[in-house]
């Protein structure tokens, strides 16, 4: 299996003097689902960050080691950041639904594009919501606002958003904290079918959604990487102390 | 595409950027051309005349002491109205009055504050005045107290939104601490929310009263314009002149260049330095009660 | 016993010092009210269709008032042509661009202090740059400039907060989806925070409409044969007007002023009202 992605040596820290992230290496293999879980504060929504370059909007101090995408280290200042965020496309914790109706957040980012034959954008419109699993739901209700929908229904509408631009790499950060258990399971199953087309990296809110999901799995800790390995068995049998005390609740 | 896109961005993003830089040019070419007409005073006529009691441009008067007492008198009379009634309606609007009033009231007080001065000068005139003269018993009714009137009213809006504001945004755990303590709404008022808003409180008492000193037009009309220097309290009763009454009623007959020409923009200067002081001292107050607030909270 | 005394004296207080505040505020908004209403009373008999549109006659003691009202609107135009942009922009880059820095507090400061500057001193500067040293003259474009000048900080303190209030993570979704900097403040930030902004310019506007002391010297003129021609022409004006037919004018009819004195009202406040409609219609559609 190819490696997406290779992170080598990454280390972090912001501003307030905060590290998130010490030395960081690992590889995030082609379509499959990765997942990145651990505590709070462990660095995992800054990795995250750094592979669509989120992270140049808030102020770091300190950042070190390279980050490959398909061979080329998307951290160098020469890197076209706009054509790599669409490249790597990212669902956020909170549905954030931009005021506009469903059809335009849909199509915002390829209208960024310069995109404006309606053939493109209404087909790309329909084939990301299938994507999301969500298009028989809201096929008739294209032009409301999004802000109309439910959360759970707001979501995949963020992530059909996202599948519109037709990235590679798709991120996801917690996308069902808030969601109840039917979207939740519904934000799942579109996963697994997303990961045949793309990379899938996802930070769960708990460690059952890790388990449930996770092809490949990766155990963060206050910024470190402590394990990393196949989703089947590391979550039954985890070579780190760390690792299982984590996954057996004895520490949160 | 993508190219021209980025050209577009950069032309965009740089005007933009000396759009924010354009205010320092403002405030630099203000004070620059103030200096520039102001200063040859100091060349023209020696201090001693300058800070004297006598306000005669004709005869080369050019004492501006009076002129500086009828503002500072007219602003403290203005300041004392203000600062009451506006505190005590900030209060209102922000602990009191229950929501629906406040939706009236709020735009209510806003209407005050968008009144042209030249309106309420014209009441103060036809009606104010006249008023004050009889019920007063006074030779006229265009004196320093009738200016402070309207001054105070002019003051009061600008009073009670940053009061208001600053009232508003003190922590409902705030209050709800002190009547979970037994505090009455009242001494919550007193004892907890204003102190907690302190800082904004001044800042408003600050931009009222330097709203007032500013005040030309109405001033101007019912003031009475004698350019008297104000001797103790019962000046208020009697007609006065202000800075900036001054600066509006000669500037027209002036000649350019001419030596009253320079001390009307001097005294300008003095106005926009008064202003600047004031203001500087407003913000430096809000600015420090928020590093003080950040280190609380951290 | 001595509680219960207590208690019923805390309480007394606090009605006594309800009714004190609840008379303040009674005598501030008395006068507000008054003020509009008897203007409306005393001047509305001089309104007519000849009073707004006809010309002054006999030196402003007969006629109407049209080249004032006009005036009055190529003020309020030629401020909002230079100060709108201008304004809006710079809270742009306050609230979009500029970082924490030094530099940035001082633009701060300086709009502090411009809002503060008393209006007749704007006068004096708009006399020495633009009349003078510029050579504009008693022109429009002098007054319109030194209005300029005094909106600027309103505008820009008022859209900088309507900037602000619109929730960043419409910026933090915008941008990763591949937006620069400024597709985002076009395409989604401007459009939230316009009612805002709106509301601020009409403000700004509305005061520089009533305003006197900044056109005394720099465009205002108290009788003009015909209307402004260009925008190096000096032109009457509502607030000026009033200003000389209250205070310079012998034997000048009580009704003409009260008349001129309610159009001005009536032009500046029916600003206020469009502002505040725009302000809660806005409030009421948000989709945030």
């Amino acid at each position: 299996m190819v490696d997406k992605i290779i992170i080598e040596n990454l280390s972090l820290q912001y501003s307030d003097g905060t590290e998130s992230l010490r030395n960081v290496s690992m590889g995030i293999p082609q379509n499959a689902v990765t997942v990145l879980f651990g505590p709070a504060g462990g660095g995992k929504s800054t990795l995250l960050r750094c592979l669509n370059r989120l992270n140049d909007l808030t102020e770091i101090k300190t950042s070190s080691g390279r980050i490959l995408i398909d061979g080329e280290n998307i951290l160098d200042p020469k890197t076209d950041v706009i054509a790599l965020r669409r490249k790597v496309g990212m669902v956020f914790a909170r549905p954030v639904t931009l005021p506009m109706s469903i059809r335009e957040n849909i199509i915002y980012g390829l209208e960024l594009m310069g995109e404006k034959r309606k053939s493109k954008l209404d087909e790309a419109v329909e084939r990301s919501l299938k994507l999301s699993a969500i298009w028989d739901e809201i096929k008739d209700r294209l032009d409301e606002p999004a802000i109309a929908l439910s959360g759970g229904q707001q979501q995949r509408v963020c992530l059909a958003r996202v599948i519109a631009l037709q990235p590679q790499i798709i991120l996801l950060d917690e996308p069902t904290s808030g969601l109840d258990p039917i979207s939740t399971g519904k934000v799942e199953a579109a996963l697994s079918e997303l990961k045949k087309e793309y990379t899938v990296i996802l930070v769960p809110h708990s460690v059952q959604q890790a388990a449930r999901t996770a092809d490949h799995a990766a155990f963060f800790l206050t910024g470190e990487l402590i394990e990393y390995g196949d989703g089947k068995t590391l979550f039954t049998n985890p070579k780190q102390k760390k690792t299982e005390d984590y996954i057996m609740g004895r520490f949160g | 595409m993508e190219k021209s896109l980025s050209w577009r961005e950069f032309i965009i993003t740089r005007l933009i950027q000396s759009s924010g830089y354009s205010a320092i040019l403002f405030v630099a070419l203000i004070f620059f051309f103030l200096l520039r007409e102001g200063l040859p005073t100091l060349g023209e006529v020696d201090a001693s005349s300058l800070f004297n009691f006598r306000w005669y441009p004709i005869e080369s008067y050019f004492g501006i002491l009076p002129l500086l007492s009828g503002s500072l008198i007219v602003t403290l009379g203005a300041a004392l109205i203000a600062v009451p009634f506006g505190i005590g309606t900030a209060i209102y609007i922000s602990e009191i009055a229950p929501r629906w009033m406040r939706e009236i009231l709020k735009p209510l007080v806003e209407l005050l504050g968008g009144l042209p001065s030249v309106v309420l000068g014209f009441l103060g005139i036809l009606v104010l005045s006249p008023f004050l003269r009889v019920f007063l018993d006074l030779p006229t009714g265009l004196t320093a107290l009738t200016g402070s009137l309207l001054l105070g009213g002019i003051a009061v809006p600008t009073v009670v939104s940053v009061a208001e504001d600053a009232l508003d945004s003190v922590p409902r755990a705030y209050r709800e601490g002190a009547w979970a303590l037994g505090a009455t709404k009242w001494q919550t008022i007193w004892r907890v929310t204003l102190p907690a808003a302190k800082s904004g409180v001044l800042t408003a008492v600050m931009l009222g009263v330097g709203r007032a000193i500013g005040e030309t037009m109405t001033v101007m009309m019912v003031t009475g314009n004698a350019p008297v220097l104000a001797t103790g309290l019962g000046s208020l009763f009697s007609p006065v002149r202000t800075m900036t009454a001054t600066i509006a009623a000669e500037m027209g007959e002036v000649a350019n260049g001419s030596t009253h020409y320079h001390v009307l923009f001097f005294i300008g200067m003095v106005l926009f330095i008064i202003s600047l002081v004031v203001n500087v001292i407003a913000s430096s107050v809000v600015f420090r009660a928020k590093k003080r607030a950040e280190r609380i909270l951290s | 016993m001595m509680t219960k005394f207590l208690s019923r004296n805390r309480h007394t207080v606090q009605r006594i010092g309800f009714t004190a505040i609840t008379m303040m505020v009674i005598l501030t908004i008395i006068p507000i009210i008054a003020t509009i209403v008897f203007i409306l009373i005393k001047g509305g008999s001089a309104i007519s269709w000849e009073f707004l549109s006809g010309f002054p006659h006999d030196g402003m003691r007969a006629g109407g008032i049209l080249p004032a009202i006009i005036g009055t609107l190529y003020l309020t135009l030629g401020t909002a042509v230079f100060s709108v942009p201008l304004g809006i922009a710079a809270a742009i880059y306050l609230s979009e661009y500029a970082k924490d820095n030094q530099v940035t507090r001082i633009i701060r400061l300086a709009i502090i202090n411009l809002a503060g500057i008393p209006s007749v001193v704007y006068g004096l500067f708009g006399l020495g740059l633009f009349v003078l040293f510029l050579n504009f003259g008693t022109s429009i474009l002098a007054a319109s400039l030194t209005l300029s000048i005094m909106t600027l900080p309103v505008i820009i303190s008022t859209s900088e907060e309507a900037l602000r209030a619109v929730p960043q993570s419409f910026r933090t979704v915008s941008i990763s989806l591949g937006a620069t900097r400024w597709q985002t403040i076009s395409r989604i930030i401007i459009k939230e925070a316009l009612p805002g902004i709106l509301t601020g310019v009409i403000l700004g506007l509305e005061r520089a409409a009533g305003e006197t002391a900044p056109i005394l010297f720099t465009g205002a003129a108290f009788f003009l044969p015909r209307l402004p021609q260009s925008p190096f022409d000096a032109t009457m004006a509502l607030p000026y007007h009033l200003f000389v037919i209250s205070t310079q004018v012998p034997e000048m009819p009580i009704q003409i002023q009260y008349g001129t004195a309610l159009v001005l009202l009536v032009f500046v406040l029916s600003m206020n009202v469009i502002a505040t409609v725009i302000r809660s219609r806005a409030r009421a559609r948000r989709q945030w």
